[in-house]
């Protein structure tokens, strides 16, 4: 095997989120924060359909054994379940890939979660592009998909901080959730001080000449992008919105007014979700800007390791400085 | 409230007296709009009666008391049946009956949660046995006595969730849980479109104790929800095969009891004969 090829090998799966840059990373921040949160709540359970050891719930698992439920591989039923757990006072905490819990389970998410509003959070693994695995595993329209259902928060964390911080957060909620997994090791990008709130857009950076918009794990990338344009002597705002739904409309409208033009950044397909946000915000608020859209199209993504496909797509740091740099 | 045992032996003449009043409740509901799921409704009367006024442990002025027993309407729009029942257990008025189907009434053709009594909204089939069983197991990490019963139809056994909740509920050996399957023998299309016999049999395969009976004959119901109170380590199922229309000659005999519809004069002679049938005052 030449030794492009090894570099090119990652595991289909992509075991963990870092981008193998400088930044520390932190293990299993979700299992982590569930460990944390079944020793103060003993109402949260958790649940999952067959994916405990690949949704990072498995510390939960161990340490609390007897509010744990592994349903196998069916999700209609791991929400049914959850939802039934619900009404009984419970908070359950439901891990699946995203694909699943999205296209599988729309129905039961609608209609047994939401439309009660029911205390339950789905927390998803394998969001957008960081798998490549192919169109079966990649959750690339979940965003979208989540988004029409009326009362449901929708949370794209980050960062490792983030995730645990959200994840104590989303406990505190009363109402269904939809969160983002990121697995394994996970980087940890923002500043200690760093403060998540559901439905709060955080200004990470000042710019002027350009503000990226961006959410999930795209932010890392922004965030570097940002410094690398500097360099070129162009300014860069990064303004991270982990929350999709409910949106932070005036943060963005705010912040979309401070600069010349605005670039959105997701894992994601680039209609329905932030993109799409992003220019009804802009819309509604009759501000004009040029939004530039940085995401996947919308098509099925093929296999592959996961570096190439985001490069391929426009999604790492050295794509998105470059798309954003050609701009000027 | 604490919770008390059902009685050993049901008064089976104070049950049958139940049912009818649910069945002359649901005629005075499908009149008032002119249609309704009635045939389900009146098919499944008995099976309330024993339920709401023998098997079933709750407080009809809370109907949020956490020690009592939850019955699921998975077939949402059998709600003409829960009304009926709800009415004559005291959670709802009487007199509310007759908005049944009405433009913004809360006594809607197919159930939604925000009416008192209802414990999921139902119209989606195929999401009661899961709901279910995750009430279940909520109740049995409280340590409660309490039991949840779930009813569910035939043709909803077509839904590929049904038997997902299937397995789990045995898997997790939920014990305090009562699966009726209203065995109707009818669906929107018509009868029953795809074979699901042996019902038992696949009950029994998924591992329920499972218990096959008339669905309108009142002892072999109550003698089965008896049965089913053992905490042997098994969810229960009891299939239940029951007549659409039952009790109501022109509602039996009808080919449009998925959903019947006849205009106010012929109502009126439908409920005239029902009176007839069980007796002036009854």
């Amino acid at each position: 095997m030449s030794a492009a090829m090894e570099s090119a090998r990652t595991l289909a799966m992509g075991e963990n989120e870092t981008t193998g840059g400088a930044r520390q990373s932190v293990g299993a921040p979700f299992g982590r924060a569930m460990v944390k949160l079944g020793q103060s709540r003993p109402e949260v359970v958790g649940l999952t359909a067959d994916l405990g050891k690949y949704t990072d719930i498995v510390p939960f698992r161990d340490a609390f054994p007897e509010r744990f439920f592994n349903v196998g591989m069916a999700e209609q039923n791991l929400v049914a379940v959850a939802a039934g757990l619900a009404r009984t006072g419970k908070i359950p905490f439901a891990t699946t890939y995203g694909v699943f819990a999205t296209r599988r389970a729309f129905d039961f998410v609608a209609i047994a979660l939401a439309h009660s509003h029911l205390n339950v959070k789905i927390v998803a693994g394998l969001p957008g592009l960081t798998t490549g695995y192919g169109g079966t595993h990649q959750a690339i329209e979940d965003l979208a998909l989540m988004r029409m259902i009326p009362g449901l928060t929708i949370i794209d964390p980050c960062d490792a901080t983030e995730i645990e911080a959200a994840t104590l957060a989303i406990a505190d909620h009363d109402g269904p959730v939809y969160m983002r997994l990121l697995r394994g090791a996970v980087p940890v990008v923002l500043e200690p001080g760093y403060r998540f709130e559901i439905g709060k857009a955080r200004k990470l950076r000042d710019g002027k000449d350009v503000g990226i918009i961006s959410t999930g794990l795209m932010t890392e990338r922004a965030i570097d992008a940002a410094a690398a344009l500097e360099q070129r002597g162009i300014s860069a705002g990064v303004l991270h919105v982990p929350t999709i739904k409910p949106f932070d409309a005036n943060a963005v409208a705010e912040f979309a007014s401070s600069v010349g033009r605005v670039v959105t950044a997701e894992n994601h397909v680039v209609v329905g979700g932030l993109a799409s946000l992003v220019v009804e915000t802009l819309f509604d608020a009759g501000i004009q800007r040029k939004v530039t859209r940085i995401g996947l199209p919308d098509r099925y993504i093929e296999c592959g390791a996961v570096p190439t496909l985001q490069q391929r797509y426009g999604l790492t740091t050295a794509a998105m400085t470059a798309t954003i740099a050609a701009l000027a | 409230m604490p919770r008390n045992s059902p009685p050993a032996d049901p008064d089976i003449d104070a049950l049958r007296a139940r049912a009818t009043m649910l069945r002359r409740h649901m005629l005075t509901m499908a009149r008032g709009q002119g249609a309704g799921y009635v045939g389900q409704g009146l098919g499944i009367a008995d099976v309330l009666a024993a339920l709401y006024f023998h098997e079933l442990r709750y407080d009809p002025h809370n109907v949020a008391w956490t020690e009592r027993d939850r019955f699921l309407l998975s077939t949402g729009h059998y709600s003409i049946a829960l009304w009926a029942a709800l009415a004559e257990a005291g959670i709802i008025p009487v007199e509310e009956l007759v908005t049944y189907g009405a433009d913004g009434s809360r006594l809607e053709m197919s159930t939604l949660d925000t009416t008192p009594g209802v414990e999921l909204i139902g119209g989606s089939l195929g999401h009661g046995l899961g709901q279910a069983v995750g009430q279940a197991l909520g109740l049995r990490l409280d340590r409660s006595e309490a039991r949840v019963f779930v009813e569910l139809s035939d043709g909803e056994m077509q839904e590929g969730s049904t038997w997902e909740a299937a397995m789990s509920a045995s898997h997790f050996r939920l014990d305090g849980l009562v699966a009726l399957i209203d065995c109707n023998g009818i669906q929107a299309d018509g009868p029953v479109v795809l074979d699901m016999e042996p019902v038992g049999d696949k009950w029994r395969a998924f591992g329920w104790e499972t218990f096959e009976i008339d669905g309108n004959d009142l002892e072999a119901v109550t003698g089965a929800l008896a049965s089913a109170r053992h905490r042997n380590g098994r969810p229960k199922a009891i299939v239940l095969r029951t007549l659409p229309g039952k009790g109501v000659k022109r509602i039996e005999s009808s080919e449009k009891s998925h959903f019947f519809r006849v205009d106010v004069a012929q109502w009126d002679s439908i409920i005239a004969d029902f009176e007839q049938s069980v007796g002036a005052g009854a």
